[in-house]
């Protein structure tokens, strides 16, 4: 027949048992609920990090210095000191495209002013590299590439920096003294955050590489070097001529390895982002799981229904039913149960997102295609499940069905 | 309503198997019912009364032998034609009433329209369903629930949904095999009325008094007719029940 007239009678047969039909769709509701508000969390998590992949800056190359090994024991990147200063200003020179260069050194260092002191990481840069980072200041202004070439004992700090040293005073024009040398503060940085491993990128220090070197951190070497270019596409061929002049004037020969690393930000971002991927993957497996136990209930209790209703079947039969009418008014029931669920359970999810937002202070991202997927999800769960009971009561014999105690 | 014949068996046989028994349920019937009629079906359990009212009901297909409802050959039809002939030529009326519970008279009553050929509105079903229920006295009675129904109610809106799709014969199964003896004679009443409007009714039943209602009585013992008469001094429910205001009174 007639799907009208079974969509009508599966709908009947619903509010016949409204206590039960909303127990059954509520295992569904608290599955899409949970897969909406997982996935919702860990697409936030995700965009977070991009965020903060970005806040690297636009369009950067990361070069770090070699590995050292000595006696076996090898040290991270940056380490080695293969990275001259001099590798920088080739690079400034001589890679087209090129825009901005901002030689690198850090070290974790006391810094102290007035009666409070506070271990935090300084920064020797250029001045191009609160350009490079698009960091802007709060207050005061930048070290300039005079104060670059001469060295001067001036920085910039970050938020937290400023916070833990300083207190509630403005840090512009004040000295700090770093491992005793007193630098004047020119300006306090906008806070950054924290950065896609979990660090406070606000806990720092900025000054003029070279005041670093020889005043504060000691040594000739970068551990790295920040590169901006003009435009993405030029990109990868910058990446490329840098690799090829840093081998040529590290004397490296062909075949042996590099003694530095080149890190476009594209990978960095790449990384992150597939391990957030992971993340939501789990999550969303996770409450697929409980999506399933949901439909399993309608499973059951579609079978229960189907025993206790066996009568009725007898009865709808006998009436002129057919086998396919049983079973497309079982099936509807389900599917009906299960998109009702559906469509609630996802009012739920972006409820309980919102709540963990705004009170969590998680972000969360909540996609439209997260929204149908899990839709229809749960109706395929509800024809899935459904199925087997809904066949099993098409299949009754009328006479055994009418005879059922 | 038609006058010819309306059932007619040929030499029906029915036979179960179950595992190794095989069990004759009904062994070569033969049997005419014309339009109009009224017969009571009767016989001990096991005389194969009720495997025949199944076969009658188009629910069962004889083995062998020949089942002519309203002269076309049903023995033969698959599952969903035999499906169909029922919605359409057939009435039940079960011992048992067979309503379905937290469901209105009225919907019960609409539910062989929904299986029906035709794709009615919700306000035409309620017309239809309506006004059968009236036909039977059960106006006002439209939205109450099977439970809140005297056996009584609850079995003449069992007639009324028997009756909705205007069926060729109406089949009763012990219909007041649950009812007291008053309320009984009140249903059977009922099938007078329906019987006096035309319709064909057959009905099984054990109790000889409830069979004198009946124009006819065919008996069965082993799966054959043993004795198939007029019913000589039938009585009118009408009668009876004014009888039993008068003894009481």
């Amino acid at each position: 027949m007639r799907i009208g007239s079974t969509v009508n009678v599966a709908f009947r047969a619903l509010r016949r048992n409204k206590l039960r039909s909303f127990l059954t769709a509520l295992g569904i509701i608290i599955g899409v609920a949970a897969v909406i508000a997982m996935v919702g969390i860990g697409n936030g998590a995700k965009a977070q990090v991009e965020a903060q992949i970005a806040s690297l800056g636009e369009n950067v190359i990361l070069i770090f210095s070699g590995s050292t090994t000595s006696s076996g024991i090898r040290t991270g990147w940056g380490n080695a000191g293969t990275l001259k200063i001099e590798d920088a200003e080739a690079i400034r020179r001589e890679v087209p495209g090129v825009i901005a260069v901002s030689e690198e050194i850090r070290s974790t260092t006391q810094v102290a002013a007035g009666n409070q002191n506070w271990l935090t990481q300084v920064l020797g840069e250029s001045a191009d590299y609160l350009d490079i980072r698009q960091w802007q200041l709060a207050d005061g202004a930048s070290f300039t590439p005079q104060d670059v070439r001469s060295a001067n004992k001036v920085c910039v700090i970050g938020r937290t920096t400023a916070t833990q040293v300083f207190g509630n005073d403005n840090p512009v024009g004040q000295v700090l003294r770093i491992k005793n040398v007193p630098f004047v503060v020119t300006g306090v940085l906008t806070p950054k955050g924290l950065s896609a491993q979990g660090s406070d990128q606000d806990d720092v220090v900025i000054m003029p590489y070279t005041s670093a070197m020889k005043r504060v951190i000691g040594g000739t070497t970068l551990r790295s070097i920040n590169v901006q270019v003009g435009d993405a596409r030029s990109l990868p061929a910058a990446q490329q001529q840098i690799i090829s002049l840093l081998r040529q004037r590290h004397n490296i020969r062909a075949g042996k390895d590099d003694d530095f690393t080149v890190r476009g930000q594209q990978e960095i971002a790449d990384m992150a982002t597939a391990q957030s991927k992971t993340m939501t993957v789990l999550l969303g497996a996770i409450a697929g799981v409980s999506l399933i136990v949901g439909g399993i209930g309608i499973m059951n209790i579609m079978l229960v229904s189907v025993t206790e209703r066996t009568r009725e079947i007898g009865v709808r039969l006998a009436v002129g039913a057919h086998g396919r009418d049983i079973l497309s008014q079982f099936l509807i029931e389900a599917v009906a149960l299960s998109s009702v669920g559906g469509i609630i359970g996802i009012a739920f999810g972006v409820g309980a997102s919102k709540v963990l937002s705004v009170y969590q202070n998680w972000p969360t991202l909540i996609s439209l295609s997260s929204i149908i997927v899990s839709f229809l999800f749960s109706a395929a769960v509800g024809i899935f499940f459904g199925f087997y009971p809904a066949r099993k009561a098409a299949a009754l014999d009328p006479i055994e069905a009418l005879r059922y105690e | 309503m038609n006058n010819g014949t309306v059932v007619k068996l040929v030499d029906v046989h029915k036979t179960y198997r179950t595992g190794e028994m095989e069990v004759r349920a009904v062994r070569g019937v033969s049997l005419e019912i014309e339009g109009g009629e009224f017969v009571a079906l009767m016989g001990a359990s096991g005389s194969g009364k009720s495997t025949l009212m199944n076969i009658l009901g188009c629910l069962d297909r004889p083995t062998t032998g020949q089942y002519f409802l309203d002269a076309a050959d049903v023995s033969k039809l698959d599952r969903d034609k035999l499906a169909d002939i029922r919605n359409s030529k057939i009435g039940f009326v079960f011992q048992n009433f067979n309503l379905l519970p937290r469901t209105s008279a009225r919907e019960n009553v609409e539910l062989p329209l929904l299986y029906g050929p035709h794709r009615l509105t919700n306000a035409e079903l309620r017309a239809k369903a309506d006004a059968v229920l009236a036909s039977v006295g059960l106006s006002g009675r439209e939205e109450h629930y099977p439970s809140e129904l005297s056996g009584g109610q609850q079995q003449r809106v069992a007639i009324a949904r028997a009756l909705i799709n205007s069926p060729e014969v109406i089949l009763a199964d012990e219909p007041t095999g649950n009812l007291d003896s008053g309320t009984s004679i009140e249903i059977m009443g009922a099938f007078q009325q329906l019987n006096d409007r035309g319709i064909t009714v057959v009905m099984v039943t054990h109790e000889p008094d409830i069979a004198t209602y009946a124009k006819r009585n065919v008996v069965m013992r082993d799966g054959m007719v043993l004795n198939d008469l007029v019913v000589s001094e039938r009585r009118k429910a009408t009668t009876e029940l004014r009888k039993r205001t008068d003894e009481h009174a």
